[in-house]
């Protein structure tokens, strides 16, 4: 029997506003430990919340994007539960009247163009930090537990999609072009290290052609793209030997262990927990006008569907274009940077979706983390115009720079990769190979073009590998001619 | 000295009859001859209280005239917050717990150079009708230190009936305003919701919750909400337009009014002095001019229990934060999970975990359509019968509580008549409207009776012209009988 895997994604999407998403206290990452902390976001007596204008209008842009119906009248709930990092012991969120429904995002992959609805995006507000100390950092044998609440109250956007998706690769391009959709819309840093982003999937298999769902197994901390896929492509299989084996897969939640490369059960109460939804008293609804909504949506940027279809239309292939918009982040602005400065698109992208996209993976890093900038990619691309730099040896001077060398120039100086362009040095050494070679000076003469390879390859030896060798071709064929 | 009228001592302090400081010495020397026995504070703050005196009088002296609160002894209910005084809402649970902000009602008292005189007595987190839920010790009424003062505003009305304050600030989330101003024989008002900030009131239940001033007459209650009422950019539900004039007619009579008598609001479980006093109250303002029409709300018999789901409901997430983990009492665990339940089990008292089950219980899954979903929806019928109530009378009568002040300990064992006390006040809490409960006489035990004013969010103007009226009309002048011992 041939199994087919039904994948749904929700998306935590942590906003970068100013300020919280109920407080005026700032909601940037990385402050000293209980810094950025009011009454209202530890939930002081008394407190009460007030939502942040800014937050709306963010979610609302993002539901645009995402082709959603935006609610004229929408509501937060409460979600009831008791944890030592969530404040108020209850989150405020959406339940059934969120911002945001039934959208779609086009999902492209290898050439092929998928739609996956949206079932809703809504708003809600992040928990605090727990730091569990001493017993191994685990919170059953934990000395301690210190809180962090810089966190708490920071807004939240969860995108909920349909259970559109059927393979781990699929999942992927969905997540990350969901990334570079709110990345462009200005609302998120969308960092996955720093948790700005984080998703959780539900899985399940079914026989291929069946409509019902199977039971629903849901994925928790993913934290890459590459940990999403391989945890759904691990969570695949094991569903698949569980129910080749004649067993029955239970609902449950379960934890990606990274180091492992499994995917664990959780002690979990999810399946069967009560959260008490009920409309939150503290606030009220948020409504939003069509005048408001058409004028959020005048102030879309372009979008990445948008962008892949610009550069396709200045040149690139659809690969190229997609990889630069949904690929390893920031690439896209490199891209845009180094062709304004007059670089060729064709040749930027190139370096940018092959070496340097093989590069970010190999080392598990992000561009930000390196020292290229739009600048090198201009000089680089120059050089291997103007002939200075051959196409193997721009892939040495990248990797130099790349690791803060320097710029191309100082790494190709260094590293001795200049190729050799003065035309008087290479007619030199090509006279020089012909003067000992008479034989193969003959042959050539006499229309026998068997040893001109052997000749290119005496005078590449005979320059150290840095004569250009079209230009080294040039000349002997000027040569043979006479 | 104590027994100064809002608008008296606003007088007397600007012409210089008396002193900001003569009158908080009056005010904490009452106190101090009372506690023993009433029991109105939980904290009296005499340092900060003659401070702020002073410096009112400095106000005075330097000609800066901040408004008719400029040193006026407040009492302020200990629900809300108050900076750097200790705040527990009566309850074990936030014993020591000395805020860092005040509530906006608190700031605007300072703002108006008002004189907080201390933080009042309450049944825990403001559940229960007579003062007796406070963790710290029942309160007991000044007309009778056998009885309750109500509740669970008891200590403000207690503190403004015995002349410890010129002012109290309540709270009423089904009518712990008016329910004990009626059993202390004062002026209590619970504000259209929305028109006093929340912001630093400890919340039971969000969407009732209100505060408002306890005081001695109605043009008191006036110049007092004027003081408090105003949009608060911290309160996501304050009222957002201008604020309504309230005082415009109070002098104008009810000639041409139509007074509608409420009729479920009365008959089986309503004392018989109560009645009387209520029915000749109404022949008055009948015999003012006033049409009188009886009215009868349908929804007024389930009111009751729509309001013991809904409130329950949200005490049961506004009280969640109270787990040890952040601030308040703390009990030690072996995990952070045996840490909160212990806490919270030690920490609150019966009626406040009572409350907690039944809300955790009206929202579970399951159960939620039949309890919590149904109460709103009595909810909705609630507001429409006082809409189409007031298509056709400007305001509302009722007595405000269908009994007089009642023994202490009486109804402790018994939760659903002591429930019944909020019956005539409840309703305009689900409804958002204003109403107010002024004292119109004595039972045969020298007991105060309240009458009952209601009207349309935002009629508080006509609300005070009609209580207003019927102070003039009865001549109410009894005062507690001790208030000569504690001269
Ligand atoms: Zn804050």
């Amino acid at each position: 029997m041939s199994w087919e895997p039904v994948i749904g994604i929700e998306v935590h999407v942590e906003l970068k506003t100013n300020s919280k998403m109920f407080c005026g206290c700032r909601a940037d990452f990385g402050a000293a430990p209980n810094t950025n902390i009011c009454p209202v976001c530890l939930a002081l007596p008394g407190a009460l919340p007030v939502p942040n204008e800014q937050a709306i209008e963010w979610i609302v842009r993002i539901g645009l994007a995402l082709n959603c119906t935006i609610a004229p009248e929408s509501i937060f709930h409460r979600k009831n539960y008791f944890y030592a990092d969530l404040p108020k012991n209850y989150q405020i969120s959406q339940y059934d009247q969120p911002v945001c429904t039934t959208g779609h995002l086009d999902v492209d992959l290898d050439g092929e163009t998928t739609r996956v609805a949206i079932n809703r995006v809504h708003q809600e507000e992040d928990t605090g930090k727990s730091i569990h100390v001493g017993g191994g950092g685990r919170i059953h044998s934990a000395e301690a537990t210190l809180l962090d609440f810089n966190r708490a109250g920071v807004p939240l956007v969860e995108i909920v999609s349909e259970p559109d998706i059927h393979s781990p690769a699929q999942a992927r391009a969905y997540a990350q072009q969901l990334r570079s959709l709110v990345e462009s819309l200005g609302v998120s840093d969308a960092k996955l290290e720093e948790g700005s982003m984080r998703f959780d999937a539900n899985v399940s298999i079914r026989p291929t052609g069946d409509e019902e769902l199977g039971a629903k197994v849901e994925v928790k901390n993913m934290n890459s793209f590459r940990s999403l896929e391989r945890a759904l492509a691990y969570e695949i299989d094991r569903q698949t030997e569980v129910r080749e084996s004649g067993r029955r897969i239970p609902q449950e939640t379960r934890h990606w262990d990274e180091a492992a490369g499994i995917t664990q059960s959780m002690r979990s109460k999810e399946g069967s927990s009560d959260y008490r939804y009920f409309a939150e008293p503290d606030l009220v609804p948020i409504v939003i006008s069509e005048e408001r909504r058409e004028e959020i949506r005048a102030t879309l940027p372009e979008l990445p569907h948008e962008r892949i279809a610009r550069y396709v239309e200045s040149g690139l292939d659809p690969h190229a274009a997609s990889v630069l918009v949904s690929g390893e982040m920031g690439l896209g602005a490199l891209f845009e940077e180094a062709v304004q400065n007059g670089a060729d698109p064709k040749q930027v992208a190139n370096w940018l979706t092959g070496e340097t996209t093989a590069y970010l993976r190999k080392r598990e890093t992000t561009i930000e983390r390196t020292a290229l900038t739009a600048a090198h990619l201009v000089q680089m691309t120059g050089m291997l115009t103007e002939g200075r730099l051959s196409s193997s040896a721009a892939k040495d001077v990248l990797a130099g720079v790349l690791e803060g060398e320097g710029s191309p120039e100082d790494v190709a100086a260094a590293r001795d990769l200049i190729q050799m362009s003065d035309t008087g040095a290479i007619e030199s050494a090509v006279d020089s190979v012909l003067a000992s070679n008479p034989d193969a000076l003959e042959k050539l003469r006499g229309g026998d073009m068997k040893p001109f390879g052997f000749l290119v390859g005496q005078v590449m030896r005979a320059t150290g590998g840095k004569a250009d060798p079209k230009v080294v071709n040039e000349i002997l064929r000027d040569r043979a001619a006479r | 000295m104590s027994e100064y009228t809002l608008s008296g001592a606003r007088t007397a302090l600007r012409d210089g009859s008396v002193s900001a400081r003569e009158l908080i010495d009056a005010a904490l020397d009452r106190a101090a001859k009372t506690e023993a026995e009433l029991h109105a504070f939980l904290t009296l703050d005499h340092d900060g209280a003659r401070l702020a005196a002073d410096a009112a009088d400095a106000e005075f002296a330097a000609g800066r005239d901040a408004g008719p609160l400029q040193g006026i002894p407040v009492a302020v209910k200990d629900n809300m917050v108050t900076r750097g005084i200790e705040t527990t809402a009566a309850s074990q649970i936030l014993a020591g717990y000395v805020p860092p902000y005040d509530a906006t009602a608190v700031a605007r008292l300072k703002e108006q150079n008002a004189v907080i005189v201390g933080k009042t007595n309450m049944d825990e987190f403001a559940m229960g009708s007579s003062t007796e839920n406070s963790a710290f010790g029942s309160s007991r009424n000044p007309w009778h230190t056998d009885r309750v003062p109500g509740g669970s505003s008891g200590g403000s009305a207690i503190a403004v009936a015995a002349g410890s304050a010129i002012v109290g600030l309540g709270s009423d989330t089904g009518g712990s305003i008016r329910q004990p101003a009626a059993l202390c024989g004062v002026v209590g008002m619970k504000p259209t919701y929305g028109l006093v900030s929340r912001y630093g009131l400890i919340a039971f239940a969000s969407s009732l919750d209100q505060i408002g001033p306890l005081t001695r007459t109605v043009e008191d209650s006036v110049t007092a909400l004027e003081a408090l009422a105003g949009h608060d950019p911290l309160d996501a539900t304050s009222y957002r337009g201008d604020r309504p004039d309230f005082r415009t007619g109070l002098d104008g009579g009810v000639a041409g009014l139509r007074i509608g008598v409420v009729r479920e609001l009365s008959g089986e479980g309503f004392d018989a002095d109560v009645e009387t006093a209520f029915r000749r109250t109404v022949d008055l303002l009948s015999e003012a001019g006033a049409e009188i029409v009886e009215v009868s709300l349908p929804s007024m018999e389930t009111s009751l229990s729509a309001y013991y789901l809904i409130a329950p409901a949200e005490c049961s997430a506004n009280l969640a934060r109270f787990d040890g983990v952040r601030y308040g009492s703390r009990h030690d665990g072996a995990t952070v999970e045996e840490m909160m339940t212990a806490t919270r089990a030690d920490g609150f008292g019966q009626e406040v975990i009572r409350r907690i089950l039944l809300g955790t219980y009206a929202l579970s899954a399951g159960y939620y359509d039949a309890f919590y979903g149904q109460a709103q929806k009595v909810r909705t019928l609630v507001i429409r019968d006082f809409e189409s109530a007031y298509r056709r009378v400007d305001a509302l009568v009722s007595p405000t509580a269908p009994t007089t002040a009642f023994e202490i300990g009486s109804k402790t064992q018994d939760p659903l008549s002591m429930y019944l006390s909020d019956v005539c006040t409840i309703p305009s809490n689900l409804a958002g409207d204003p109403a107010i409960s002024v004292p119109v006489g004595c039972d045969g035990d020298g007991l105060p009776i309240g009458f009952q004013i209601m009207a349309p969010a935002l009629g508080e103007a006509v609300m005070f012209r009609v209580a207003h009226t019927v102070e003039q009309l009865v001549g109410f002048e009894q005062r507690p009988p001790m208030l000569e011992v504690w001269a």
